[in-house]
């Protein structure tokens, strides 16, 4: 068994979001680097799981990225990965990374490739569907669980107010979610180990992106919390229909 | 030229996110004057020829049970079919689990430009540019388009479903199809339950609770307004209450027109998940709890006195 995890840097979720260049880049100074918690916490979890219980598979990450990238990779490594595999080009669009995994992935033949649902920070959950298809391969988005047996996968994904159960042949592309496995930190043996491991950066392949930022913008401001006394959530309930108009 | 809306169906009926989405593709159809079409995969049991009120003058049916369950595979191939029949410009979804698992692959298959959670309707005063989510719900980006194909997935409950009056034409569409690479083979849905992310109202509980024989309240509140439930990240990691109820920047991102967090502190990663949601009510006993400042309305008190308080005296207005 043979597992490609899509890696993906993202702002540390307690980040503060500002913008430069007149709103059309993302501000990154200060700004602490994590692994995108749903391709940390779940998929690259889950695939050292499938490799604790068969000691024969192999577990490559990818990750497109700048050399600042190195120390998220290194942090995977640690958790469990095999080698690792960075495109050296910096991000435009989806469909550009998408396309840089693909290629990554038509060099190997990989029996599984998982991503996180979706990055925290372009929420896209577009990367896993994308690689699918210019791969030809069944997808599967969104799961809470993921089992093999053999060379059939047994994965239940998120449907509107439930789950279901569905089966698919190998190889496949599968995107985690919450449920798939629980978070782990590296220990020790796996820092030491991850320094020799290989991180091996390639260049990237020529991809038109499909699409472009314009701007950036924040949120407006919430105009202040209204209080109402404990002793007369009627009143509350009287704001809600008659001020807010929401029930 | 036309607009595409990709029609989403479970167990034979229209989701509600579809009705959003007809209603926001129904209106870019009209910013590039032309008129809106719909698709629908599988067998129903709606009236799709009803689905006129909702402004679309065309349903292409691919009425093949093969379709009845989500492939992704399949129904893009399917979704490639009608668009290149109908020669649509533009193809619209919800950006839901159907939307999310389809929309990628078309854009890849047809190297069409995706914004996926578009919040708002084009800018195509320079270009073709459309707002959507970024960070987690802590702001948005403008996302310009430059393909001769575009790919919109709608972030549910972004966009206000508007119902006239009006009948579509139904097209049976008789395409090949391919069986489904993905069987399902169970599905498990919590009967009469508000999906959460399609939900109105979400009634929401933390650690503030103390324990999980609590919800009762909770599940009460919900259910005079008709809500969904949902919980904080502690609550779900203390199997309190089940994984799909988290909302959060690591759990589900919703938006509906009312939530209510009791004893939620309101952690910035919860806020991520919850801050697109129109109107917000916070009762938490500690009057620190960072929640307040993004709330609309507050009530500093004991969850315990105030939760059915509230249950009664909605009863009353509702009654």
């Amino acid at each position: 068994m043979k597992i490609l995890v899509c890696i993906s840097k993202t702002p540390d979720t307690t980040a503060k979001i500002a913008f430069t260049d007149n709103n059309t880049k993302f501000d990154t100074n200060g700004v602490q680097w994590i692994i995108n918690p749903y391709d940390e916490w779940y998929s690259l979890v889950r695939a050292i799981e499938l490799k604790e219980s068969d000691a024969s598979t192999v577990i490559h990450l990818v990750t497109v990225g700048a050399p600042d990238a190195d120390p998220i990779i290194r942090k995977a490594l640690a958790l469990g990965g095999d080698e690792a595999i960075r495109v050296n080009a910096d991000s435009h669009d989806s469909f550009y990374i998408a396309s840089q995994i693909a290629e990554v992935a038509k060099h190997d033949s990989y029996d599984l490739i998982f991503t996180g649902k979706e990055t925290i920070d372009y929420n896209g959950s577009s990367i896993g569907g994308m690689v699918a298809e210019l791969l030809d391969l069944p997808y599967i988005s969104l799961a809470t669980k993921f089992e093999l047996g053999g060379t059939k996968a047994t994965v239940t994904r998120e449907i509107e107010g439930g789950e279901e159960v569905c089966e698919v042949n190998l190889p496949a592309v599968v995107s985690c979610q919450k449920g798939v496995a629980e978070q782990r930190i590296p220990n020790m043996r796996g820092i030491m180990a991850a320094r020799t491991k290989p991180l091996k950066p390639i260049e990237p392949v020529a991809v038109d992106p499909l699409t472009g930022i314009a701007s950036f913008e924040l949120p407006p401001a919430k105009a202040g919390v209204k209080l109402v006394s404990p002793d007369n959530v009627e009143e509350l309930v009287r704001l809600l229909k008659e001020e807010a108009k929401v029930i | 030229m036309s607009v595409l809306i990709f029609i989403d169906t479970a167990e034979g009926h229209v989701k509600k996110a579809s009705f959003e989405a007809m209603t926001y593709g129904v209106k870019v159809a009209e910013q590039l004057g032309t008129t809106a079409e719909g698709i629908v995969l599988g067998t129903t049991k709606d009236d799709l020829a009803a689905l006129g009120k909702y402004g679309v003058k065309k349903i292409h049916h691919v009425n093949k049970p093969a379709l009845d369950h989500l492939d992704a595979q399949s129904y893009t191939k399917a979704i490639t079919d009608v668009a290149g029949k109908t020669g649509a410009k533009v193809i619209v979804f919800s950006n839901n689990v159907d939307g999310k698992a389809i929309a990628p692959r078309l854009s890849a298959r047809l190297k069409a430009g995706l914004v996926s959670g578009a919040v708002a309707l084009p800018d195509t005063s320079k270009g073709f540019v459309v707002k959507k989510n970024v960070f987690s719900g802590k702001a948005f980006a403008n996302i310009s388009l430059n393909t001769d194909v575009k790919i919109i997935a709608l972030n549910p409950n972004a966009y206000q479903t508007i119902v006239g009056e009006g009948a579509a034409e139904v097209i049976a569409t008789d395409i090949a199809v391919d069986a489904p690479k993905v069987k399902v083979t169970a599905v498990n849905k919590v009967n009469g339950e508000v999906p959460l992310t399609e939900a109105e109202i979400v009634v929401s509980a933390g650690r503030g609770l103390k324990g999980p024989e609590n919800w009762g309240m909770v599940e009460d509140l919900a259910k005079v307004l008709h809500a969904a439930t949902a919980c904080s990240r502690p609550v779900a990691d203390a199997h309190w209450r089940p994984h799909n109820e988290h909302v959060g920047q690591t759990g589900t991102a919703i938006a509906p027109t009312l939530y209510i967090a009791i004893g939620i502190s309101g952690a910035i990663q919860h806020l991520a998940g919850v801050n697109r949601s129109k109107v917000i009510v916070v009762i938490n006993k500690d009057p620190e709890a960072p929640f307040f400042k993004a709330a609309d309305y507050g009530i500093v008190g004991d969850a315990f006195e105030v939760v059915p308080k509230m249950t009664e005296a909605i009863k009353k207005i509702k009654a």
